[in-house]
């Protein structure tokens, strides 16, 4: 039985590398690919096949280089030189680059962004550390970067308590929203009876604004792989499955593609690393369904059926998977965990704040100069996403709102752009951390229209199993409408926060509970703009809804 | 070890022959894509809670849920006919009419509502003739929402055959769309 030696795999692949006087690294993520990133890609090859610098440029697609508004990028890599990165990569460019700067040697002065820049600058990389450095594709590429370490020191040489017992003393909590405490759960199902327990890595982003799953996914797959199978080592699981949006296709061939290679390099499937732990990942594809996202529904559909949500208790750590014990963990989360257990809990839990420690990663996006995927500590502030990171809004126009959690969430306005990003101030504010969505608004944004845009998308994606969300979300949507066409009364804005109360504190499952979220911050933060429409006062109308020209108030 | 969970994958290992004639008798039996199932019910073992995977496989090869197949599907996984439909009516993805030779999607995710997804798709219905959701009535094109297609940064964001159209304007997404193929309706139904 042989064990892989990650090292020499490790040594392999420097050597391989090291071989090359150059690299170039194109970012091969869907939104630089949608920018043009495949014909900066091509222009690159091409120019190093016609000068015959196969075998001393490397030419590699890596995942997202984070900053999308500015895509394509390239970063190009030469022996003994700085790295130099390149913005707004057309296929003209990517030839330009290549020739002058790869071949002759000589970089291109315009173009270049500064890795100073603060929107690289301000981030702590944990989850996203390997996104634009390495080939996704290659599991040795992950193996020279530290990969499957963790992994192999914990089958080895650790108990599975102890591995609980870093997790915990890290303070890891959960990325997909609710931000519970990632140990107590794995402690849970490692004391549940029974001895076909599941771990599953939820990865059905269902935030309408999000997609840091998503980069993940297809950007690091091992690192999820190396996650789950810590967290099957752990809780004595011995199946594990990523349940995946089916919107998500590339993340979806990623993941099998990783799982092969993982096989066969026996760090997955029977006896890993030569010892008698054994585990198998599946990926389930979802089909389009909001609701998935939240644990006993995301179970129903991986069973093959529809998804809908059942009470809790029982726990899924009791009951979870064909009536067995399970554990389901965001994406997120379980990518933290390598790192974890290689630079140590205490590392780990220097980062962020007392309560939410390590990083979040947000897709920063909306009215934002620079917009993109990033990865803060926790506790950075508001407005240090905004305007440092982000670079301020777009335009110069003012800052009105951010929206986290997206339809669980709630707007951030101005006056509080000086929190602290971190679970329990979200909640203060009548927001959450959620999935890691942020949206960032100007001036032009209509909050009423914003709220209406979350109910909807609630309306739509209720499950239909219980009543104060399947009718709630649609009385409400109702009353949203008549209010943004100004048909609205004083008593239509009472009757909404009255009837947000009931389906909040009725509906059986998250959804429900939180669909008013949106609706009540926005009420509580800008409620003169709900007033104004109301008062049939000119506020104007985002979307021609009919009748916006309401009749003359009395204001 | 495996194999030995109670799971409700045991049994039905095989098609039953009551499965294999009702496939065989709809449809001619020379149809390639009945195979194309066949080869991907098999993939998964027939396993009654690859449900939601067979039905894509069902909706990939036959470009929409054709109830025909739902039925085949049903029988052969063993499953009521009546849960086959109920899983497929509840996921969004599922479709039960086929789609136009064309499709253009619009993301209708927060950060392309915030900068003017309702636009384009105004535009879309404006000016070739199609309302949102629907397939235009010469079945050259379908005009639909997506939740979010994941490329916020660049909002707003579109979709061509797959293609996608990134910081999109109505002139963009009408331009690609053209390119595509797609004109205005010849009889001028877009009025």
């Amino acid at each position: 039985m042989s064990t892989p030696d990650l090292f020499d795999i490790a040594q392999k692949e420097a050597e391989a590398q090291g071989a090359f006087i150059s690299t170039v690294l194109c970012c091969g993520s869907t939104a630089c690919l949608t920018s043009g990133g495949q014909a900066a890609r091509d222009a690159v090859d091409e120019v190093v096949a016609s000068n015959g610098l196969e075998r001393d440029v490397r030419v590699v697609s890596t995942g997202c280089m984070g900053l999308c508004s500015r895509g394509p990028l390239v970063k190009v890599r030469r022996r003994g030189e700085d790295e130099v990165l390149y913005a707004d990569v057309d296929g003209d460019a990517a030839r330009e680059i290549a020739e002058r700067h790869v071949v002759g040697g000589e970089a291109v002065e315009h173009g270049q962004l500064s890795l100073d820049h603060p929107f690289f600058a301000r981030q702590v990389r944990v989850v996203l550390e390997h996104l634009g450095e390495h080939d996704p594709n290659r599991i040795e590429d992950y193996i020279l970067r530290g990969g499957y370490k963790a992994l192999e020191r914990a089958v080895l040489e650790m108990t599975p308590e102890a591995v609980v017992d870093e997790v915990l003393k890290s303070g890891l909590r959960g990325r997909g929203g609710g931000g519970y405490p990632a140990g107590n759960k794995w402690s849970l199902l490692a004391k549940a009876p029974g001895d076909d327990k599941s771990v599953i890595a939820n990865g059905d982003e269902g935030d309408p604004g999000a997609y840091m799953d998503r980069t993940v996914m297809e950007d690091d797959p091992h690192r999820v792989l190396e996650g789950l199978a810590l967290c099957a080592y752990a809780t004595g699981a011995t199946r594990g499955f990523i349940y995946v949006r089916a919107e998500y296709p590339v993340a979806v061939r990623r993941l099998e593609q990783a799982i092969r290679q993982a096989k066969r390099n026996k760090v997955l499937g029977k006896s890993i690393f030569g010892t008698d732990f054994a585990f198998d990942v599946e990926i389930r594809i979802g089909a389009g369904a909001f609701v998935c996202g939240e644990e006993t529904a995301l179970m129903a559909s991986i069973m093959g059926g529809r998804g809908t949500p059942v009470l809790r208790p029982p726990y899924p750590t009791e009951r979870g998977l064909w009536g067995n014990p399970s554990l389901i963990q965001n994406v997120e989360t379980l990518a933290n965990v390598p790192t974890i257990l290689n630079r140590g809990a205490e590392w780990f839990a220097s980062i962020g704040t007392e309560r939410s420690r390590g990083t979040k990663v947000f897709a920063l996006a909306g009215k934002l100069e620079n917009t993109g995927l990033i990865e803060v500590p926790m506790g950075i502030t508001l407005r240090e996403i905004v305007e440092d990171i982000g670079g301020g809004v777009a335009g110069g126009r003012p800052f009105k709102a951010a929206q986290t959690g997206g339809p669980s969430g709630g707007c951030i306005p101005a006056k509080h752009l000086d929190t602290s990003m971190d679970y329990e101030s979200l909640q203060a504010l009548g927001s959450i951390m959620g999935s890691g969505g942020l949206i960032v608004m100007d001036d032009e944004v209509k909050m009423p229209e914003v709220a209406r845009f979350f109910m909807q998308f609630c309306m739509d994606e209720s499950c239909g199993k219980c009543l104060p969300c399947r009718a709630g979300t649609h009385e409400l949507h109702e009353l949203l409408k008549k209010v943004c066409a100004g048909e609205g009364t004083l008593l239509d804005l009472d009757r909404l926060e009255t009837l947000c109360e009931v389906v909040r504190d009725n509906s059986l499952c998250g959804l429900g509970q939180t669909a008013p979220n949106p609706v009540l911050s926005t009420l509580h933060y800008f409620r003169e703009e709900y007033e104004a429409l109301v008062a049939g006062a000119a506020v104007p109308q985002a979307s021609a809804q009919p009748g916006v020209n309401a009749q003359d108030g009395s204001a | 070890m495996a194999d030995q969970r109670t799971t409700p994958t045991a049994g039905a290992e095989r098609p039953t022959p009551a499965a294999k004639a009702a496939a065989a008798g709809n449809g001619s039996a020379e149809d390639p894509r009945e195979k194309m199932l066949t080869t991907q019910l098999k993939k998964v073992r027939y396993r009654a809670d690859a449900l939601i995977e067979v039905l894509h496989a069902v909706q990939d090869i036959y470009g929409f849920l054709d109830p025909v197949q739902l039925l085949r599907v049903a029988t052969e996984l063993q499953l009521p006919p009546s849960r086959v439909l109920g899983v497929a009516t509840f996921y969004h993805l599922f479709t039960f009419e086929p789609k136009g030779e064309h499709t253009c999607t619009v993301c209708t995710g927060t950060a392309c509502f915030v900068k003017g997804a309702d636009e384009l798709i105004a535009a879309v219905e404006r000016e070739l003739g199609v309302p949102e959701g629907q397939t235009r009535e010469d079945g050259v094109l379908s005009l639909l929402q997506a939740r979010c297609v994941g490329a916020c940064g660049l909002a707003p964001v579109a979709l061509v055959d797959g293609v996608v159209v990134g910081k999109a304007t109505s002139d963009m997404l009408l331009t690609a769309l053209d390119k595509a193929g797609v004109g205005p309706m010849a009889d001028g139904g877009a009025s």
